[in-house]
């Protein structure tokens, strides 16, 4: 097992740095500079610029230099754009929100989707069953982007409950919305994972086998029932992981949470070199760290399952 | 000269020169702060600045938050003593958060929702002018198409526009229609009387067809030109409008948008026969708007030259009145349609009611919250 982790990290190296190369050729292949305005910058200025950012040094010398930086200082160096500001700095700032309600949103997706899903399964075909699988459908086709409007309208306009947006500190009543909007689509992709396989398994042979033994219900579901049926919702929570970084991005920028999906858009728009590769690498990064987990989660659940 | 006193000498007369140092580069800048702090010394706590108020608290992307500025001279004065301002990406959604009472002040409304919310909220909408204006470059250049070489093409482009079209179906936001290029705000300036600003659209029409023919083109030998268009909602219904406006002369046009890095790269390269623009004045005079068709200005993006505009334009800044020059190059500019202008911008935003003392004459859209003060609610 040891053995696996270690070399699931150091494959991840390489692709670390293939995906650095990678950013920085697309970005430097996309027109534009991030100093570049309409009124026009004057050529010393902008060469006074570009030294001061290594933007004059050579291609290779600046991805060396770059991942030189990361490795010996874990240091991502300055924002293009932000002038004041490091990539350091704006990680730090919006990472911790956006890792906030990503959180949360994960932990609603999962505990109320897989919930919903099991009990489903267990009874199927009774109203319950026709509620779970009609919220989730209608959940499902609830992309955010309509479902964050929908909420302001409904909790800040007519209600007044909560604040439209902002996020000042990760306040309660900032958070919960971003939650809701981000955590539902997987919450409903996670309740229909959850019932088929639960399905699946309460009607295979071990099952028919613990009834046969007359184990009660409960202990059936509980003990024998829940293991294996979670394997495929674990093996979706890698997809889905990915999908709420991506899914950040629109909820960043509708609640103006000053998360890291709004700088990360910012930066490709401003061609902020810096924070759009700083983002980057740390996406890809936990990307990777979260397969590895969903994998190491996998083997801990399926004894079948050897590294 | 002393501690409260800057002298500045000028190699020549300049009238408006007290105008000019409003502008962000001439603000003051603490040398000690930035040497002691560095890239820092934006922090809250670390930055000194001499408005009424000092930064209290930042979230790039998210707020910042302004406390009064005890030291400030008027200090006594200053009513308001915490300003936050919000960056709101979504513009409908910063219009739904005013709504909800979350904040006083909204800037600017989503394109075409001022008549609605003028209905909604009777005293709570304004249209202030605003010192921006809205025109098409047209390339002068070898790159552009050779038809833009001939000024019967050019004018027959802009008569051919029902600014007031654009102005009251598009934009809906109390913008006026241009036929010259200086805001119509802009302080001290006299509009020029420009001839076909005075035509009705059916009299510019048949011109622009006359135009068009006595260069040859019409729908039987139609003209195929490229308008590009940074992406923006309202850019594109104008750039499609424009295209539909320009049809019944025989003009093809292709429409591309770019964003924003990409169409600078692109418009200042002159990859383009005609292309949107926009410049808001640095300073409130005339000369800001009127110095970009100089041969060498760095935003001049159509590259129109004219020596005589040159000329008046250098000789304008020593004038004691220099309106007399502004006119003769308005009028230089529209006889050679050297742009084609479209619209004057307007700022519309939502303000609370309570809310008074409000700036709305200021077209530079700077707001100076220490006049401003808040009503007690009945």
């Amino acid at each position: 097992m040891l053995a696996f982790v270690l070399r699931r990290l150091l494959v991840a190296i390489p692709v670390l740095i293939l995906l650095v190369v990678v950013t920085f050729v697309l970005m430097y292949a996309a027109p534009g500079s991030p100093f570049a305005t309409e009124r026009g910058v004057p050529p010393q200025v902008l060469a006074n610029l570009e030294r001061e950012y290594g933007l004059d040094r050579p291609f290779l010398a600046q991805i060396w230099t770059y991942i030189w930086n990361i490795v010996t200082d874990f240091d991502f160096g300055p924002s293009f754009v932000y002038r004041d500001q490091d990539v350091n700095d704006l990680i730090a700032q919006g990472f911790p929100v956006t890792l906030t309600y990503g959180f949360w949103a994960f932990v609603l997706a999962v505990l109320v989707g897989g919930t919903l899903g099991i009990v489903a399964a267990i009874r199927q075909n009774s109203w319950l069953d026709y509620l779970a699988v009609g919220v989730s459908i209608g959940a499902q086709v609830l992309p955010n982007f309509v479902l964050a409007p929908i909420l302001v309208l409904i909790f800040t306009l007519w209600l007044g409950w909560l604040p439209g947006g902002g996020w000042q500190g990760g306040q309660w009543q900032f958070v919960i919305m971003p939650v809701i909007a981000l955590g539902t689509s997987f919450m409903a992709s996670i309740a229909r994972i959850a019932r088929a396989s639960m399905l699946e398994v309460l009607s295979s042979n071990f099952i028919r086998t613990a009834r046969a033994k007359g184990l009660p219900g409960r202990r059936i579901i509980l003990r024998h029932a829940l293991k294996p049926a979670l394997l495929p919702v674990i093996s979706y929570l890698g997809p889905a992981f990915v999908g709420m970084i991506t899914g950040s991005v629109v909820i960043d920028i509708y609640f103006s949470t000053g998360g890291i999906g709004q700088f990360f858009v910012a930066s490709a728009l401003n061609r902020d070199y810096g924070v759009m590769m700083g983002i980057t690498v740390l996406l890809g990064a936990l990307t990777i760290l979260f397969n590895l987990l969903v994998d190491i989660a996998y083997a801990w659940i399926d004894p079948k399952i050897r590294y | 000269m002393d501690d409260y006193t800057l002298k500045v000498t000028l190699t020549q007369p300049l009238p408006f020169f007290p105008a000019v140092v409003t502008y962000a580069t001439f603000m003051p800048t603490p040398q000690a702060t930035i040497e002691e702090f560095g890239s820092d010394w934006t922090s809250p706590g670390n930055m000194v600045s001499n408005g009424a108020y000092t930064l209290a608290e930042l979230a790039v992307n998210e707020y910042f938050k302004l406390e009064k500025n005890p030291e400030y001279w008027n200090a006594d004065e200053v009513i308001i003593t915490e300003v936050t301002g919000y960056i709101i990406n979504d513009r409908n959604q910063s219009v739904t958060r005013w709504e909800a009472g979350e904040f006083d002040m909204m800037d600017d409304l989503p394109a075409g929702t001022y008549p609605d919310l003028l209905a909604q909220y009777p005293d709570e909408t304004f249209s202030t002018p605003r010192l921006c204006s809205y025109y098409y470059a047209i390339n002068f250049t070898d790159s552009g198409n050779p038809a833009l070489q001939d000024v019967n093409v050019r004018r027959a482009l802009s008569y051919a526009l029902n600014r007031e079209v654009i102005v009251d179906q598009v934009l809906k936001g109390g913008q006026s229609p241009a036929f010259n290029f200086a805001h119509e705000a802009t302080a001290g300036f006299e509009m020029p009387e420009i001839d076909y600003a005075s035509w009705s659209q059916a009299e510019r029409m048949e011109r622009a067809k006359e135009l068009m023919a006595e260069a040859g083109y019409g729908p039987d030998n139609p003209l195929e030109l490229d308008l590009i268009y940074n992406t923006s909602d309202s850019h594109k219904a104008i750039a499609t409008v424009a295209a539909q406006m320009w049809k019944p002369l025989g003009v093809n046009i292709t429409l591309s948008n770019y964003e924003w890095q990409s169409y600078i790269d692109i418009r200042g390269e002159q990859n383009f026969d005609l292309a949107r623009s926009g410049w808001c004045g640095d300073y409130n005079e005339a000369s800001t708007f009127l110095d970009l068709v100089t041969t060498t200005h760095g935003s001049n993006d159509g590259k129109y030259s004219n020596a005589e505009v040159d000329r008046l334009m250098t000789e304008s800044r020593t004038m004691e009145n220099p309106n007399e020059a502004y006119t003769q190059v308005e009028q230089i500019l529209a006889d050679e349609m050297a742009i084609i202008p479209i619209y004057h911008y307007t700022q519309n935003f939502l303000l609370d009611g309570d809310i008074r003392n409000w700036p709305m004459n200021n077209v530079e859209n700077n707001w100076y919250i220490q006049d401003i003060y808040r009503a007690a609610s009945e």
